[in-house]
């Protein structure tokens, strides 16, 4: 019994979680003391507000599973790649270009909803098919290509909607066209099935699959990973490629494929989160924040595809309640100690080698007592 | 005439930035430390030097002595940008962590940082942090006289958009070249991206060399953080537009040189410009029929650096030792 007892404390997995969650605790005393320094009086309270309010009441709750969906899925994304030694910073480019497949679909051409998530799914991937080629082909930084596709990605994306007409607002009785028509007007076949769950969330209009698909996903890249060949070369090439090339495996095929996976598990984000009909998108200038938000899902979670179920879950929350902090905190104190988390997770290794030594030598010690 | 003096002068003001930053990020990388917190550093710098400018501005002393204000500005955001770029020295370089996650943490930090802080300071909902209206160099300013033909061609191109930021990336790239390539030390940064254990073994500290490098790109981070603020004319907003991750490009695009870097920030500010005023530019195409072609102009200086990058990579001179922490034990 106490033998089982020191090898679950000593397991790397253990230490994996308590890192995790030390980053987690850190990050938000930090964000705890930011409120703390700009406003004393409704620090408190706004830090409860923070903690709470994902489980306030069911529409609430239903809004954390909502986005944790395309969460769950840009943190596999990110964590896949993350596998095979690649580090996907493009996963928005990937993600804007899942919801730009997935609207063509369902507005412009009128699919039914699981189309137009395969569409998304093509979508990501082919976006996903540049950084990886890159690097395999010429050698250049996954990084930097990622980080320039996020940014064509958006021009293409706007570019592309502005000139299919039927796609925006204004074709469907919206009132301005720098947005995509609302799916409930263009084509109510093409929103995610509720499946009777908005009952149970007493109406919220937050709530569909998307959840489940998402967690369906989480299980099966943790299928591929864990019980396939395919995943084990994957693996192996991000551990070393120059030795998982001599055992034969083709590095540069596991990089482009890798990639072509991550950035279509992005994609089904991008259509789960705007195939939900909550939200239009907006022609704007920007990068969709969502990719990057990958990132402290993936890192929380150790790259684990099951943790990420969690960590998604978790960001997703405090998300929330940070929007329910507004007006008398701004939203991105949230962003301030998602920061703080990737910080600590960048160094997580250490941070994980410091645990299970210290584990370990708790208990060297208790054995140590007992001995006595 | 006036179009292309317009283009002129806003090319110059929006490669400032540019090249600030890809220079601060070229000092980072040849000393062994990648750095995509570019951005970050960008948005702490110009949020520090807003805040002074607008502290200058009600106290009254920058109506009075601007370019003073100004410069003290300039120092402020690239002292903020240094101090900040510690975080990622301190996570790269003794903690050993994975750079490339250490600087994504910072990018993430910077915007959130910056509009928390505005909120509080300002008020809720006023994102905005607006900049005075005494910054620009006039011909006042120089002891110069009136300008006979205000809309004349080289009244625009010089005055029109002329802040002291212009003057301070003039003399910075000139200190940067220097520093690189006639001193003891640019010598010892180098070797610590190129080689850090034979640096090490002629008894240079990388440790140390490779916090001097992040401490610079910091700095000048920060300096190119207010002067594209500057130069987008229209306040603070806690965002720097993505001009981190294009200088991020023009760093690459200069293959981690200072007169090619030079060359391509003016290339991609040049596009920049002519991408934002695509339908005043009569001798572009102009895609009939085609709607929102700006799209398209704005979508050239990425697609045309990953072009570049194909045929350049074969000769890329990356520094080799980047992205890889320096461990003494494993000399």
């Amino acid at each position: 019994m106490k033998d089982k007892k020191t090898s679950f404390w000593s397991s790397p997995a253990v230490a994996g979680v308590l890192a995790s969650l030390i980053s987690i605790v850190v990050g938000l005393l930090l964000g705890f003391l930011l409120l703390l320094i700009l406003n004393a009086g409704a620090a408190v309270s706004g830090m409860g507000t923070m903690l709470t309010a994902g489980v306030r009441n069911l529409d609430q709750l239903a809004k954390v599973l909502y986005q944790a969906a395309p969460l769950m899925l840009c943190g596999l994304s990110v964590g896949f790649a993350f596998k095979t030694g690649l580090f996907n910073i493009g996963a928005s480019g990937q993600y804007t270009m899942g919801m730009f497949f997935a609207l063509l679909c369902g507005i412009h051409f009128q699919m039914p909803w699981y189309v137009c998530l395969l569409a998304s799914m093509l979508g990501g991937a082919i976006w996903g098919v540049f950084p990886g080629l890159f690097k395999a082909l010429f050698n250049v930084n996954e990084v930097i290509t990622a980080i320039m596709f996020n940014w064509i990605g958006v021009y293409f994306v706007n570019l592309m909607c502005a000139n299919t007409p039927d796609m925006l607002a204004g074709s469907w009785g919206g009132s301005s066209n720098d947005r995509t028509a609302a799916l409930s007007a263009a084509n109510p076949g093409a929103l995610l099935p509720k499946a009777g769950l908005d009952k149970l969330f007493a109406g919220s209009t937050w709530i569909n699959i998307g959840i489940f698909i998402s967690i369906l996903f989480a299980v099966l890249v943790w299928v591929i990973l864990q019980k396939t060949t395919f995943g084990y070369e994957l693996k192996a090439c991000g551990f070393n490629r120059d030795a998982s090339q001599y055992a034969g495996i083709n590095a540069k095929r596991s990089i482009v494929l890798s990639m072509v996976i991550a950035g279509a598990l992005s994609g089904l984000g991008g259509g789960i989160s705007y195939l939900a009909g909550t939200v239009q998108y907006v022609m704007l200038k920007n990068i969709l924040a969502m990719g990057f938000n990958g990132i402290p899902v993936a890192l929380l979670a150790n790259s684990n595809p099951i943790g990420t179920i969690f960590s998604a879950l978790f960001i997703s929350y405090i998300q929330t309640g940070g929007s329910a902090m507004q007006p008398t905190f701004s939203a991105e104190t949230i962003n301030i100690v998602i920061s703080v988390i990737i910080y600590l997770s960048a160094f997580s290794l250490l941070m994980r080698g410091v645990i299970s030594r210290l584990l370990a030598h708790r208990n060297e010690k208790t054995k140590g007592g007992a001995a006595k | 005439m006036t179009i292309l003096a317009n283009v002129l002068s806003l090319t110059v003001i929006f490669a400032v930035p540019l090249l600030l930053v890809a220079l601060g990020g070229m000092f980072s990388e040849r000393s062994g430390v990648i750095n995509i917190a570019l951005e970050g550093m960008m948005i702490i710098g110009a949020l520090a030097a807003s805040f002074t400018l607008q502290a200058f501005d009600k106290s009254g002393f920058g109506a009075g002595a601007p370019q003073l204000a100004m410069f003290v500005a300039i120092l402020v955001a690239g002292l903020v940008g240094m101090l900040f770029s510690l975080l990622l020295g301190f996570a790269a370089i003794n903690l050993k962590a994975d750079q490339t996650i250490g600087g994504t943490a910072l990018n993430q930090f910077a915007p959130a940082f910056a509009v928390v802080l505005t909120w509080a300071i300002q008020g809720e909902g006023l994102t905005t942090i607006q900049l005075p209206g005494w910054l620009r160099i006039t011909r006042d300013t120089l002891g110069l006289p009136e300008a006979k033909n205000p809309q004349g061609f080289f009244n625009i191109l010089f005055f029109k958009y002329f802040y002291l930021t212009t003057v301070v990336a003039v003399v910075l790239f000139i200190a940067s070249y220097v520093v690189l390539y006639k001193t003891k030390f640019g010598l010892r940064l180098r070797a610590c991206g190129e080689h850090p254990q034979a640096a090490d073994s002629v008894g240079i500290n990388v440790y140390k060399m490779r916090y001097a490098g992040v401490l610079i790109s910091g700095f000048l981070g920060g300096i190119g953080g207010i002067a594209y603020t500057v130069a987008a004319g229209s306040g603070f907003t806690s965002n720097v537009g993505g001009y981190g991750f294009l200088a991020l490009a023009v760093m690459i695009f200069g293959n981690w040189k200072p007169f090619t870097i030079l060359g391509a920030s003016f290339f991609f500010a040049l596009f920049k410009v002519v991408a934002a005023y695509n339908s005043s530019l009569s001798f572009l195409p102009k895609f009939e029929g085609l709607r929102e072609v700006s799209n398209l102009y704005q979508m050239l200086p990425y697609v045309v650096t990953m072009l570049v990058l194909i045929f350049t990579s074969k000769h890329s001179q990356a520094p080799k030792a980047e992205g890889i922490p320096y461990d003494k034990g494993s000399r």
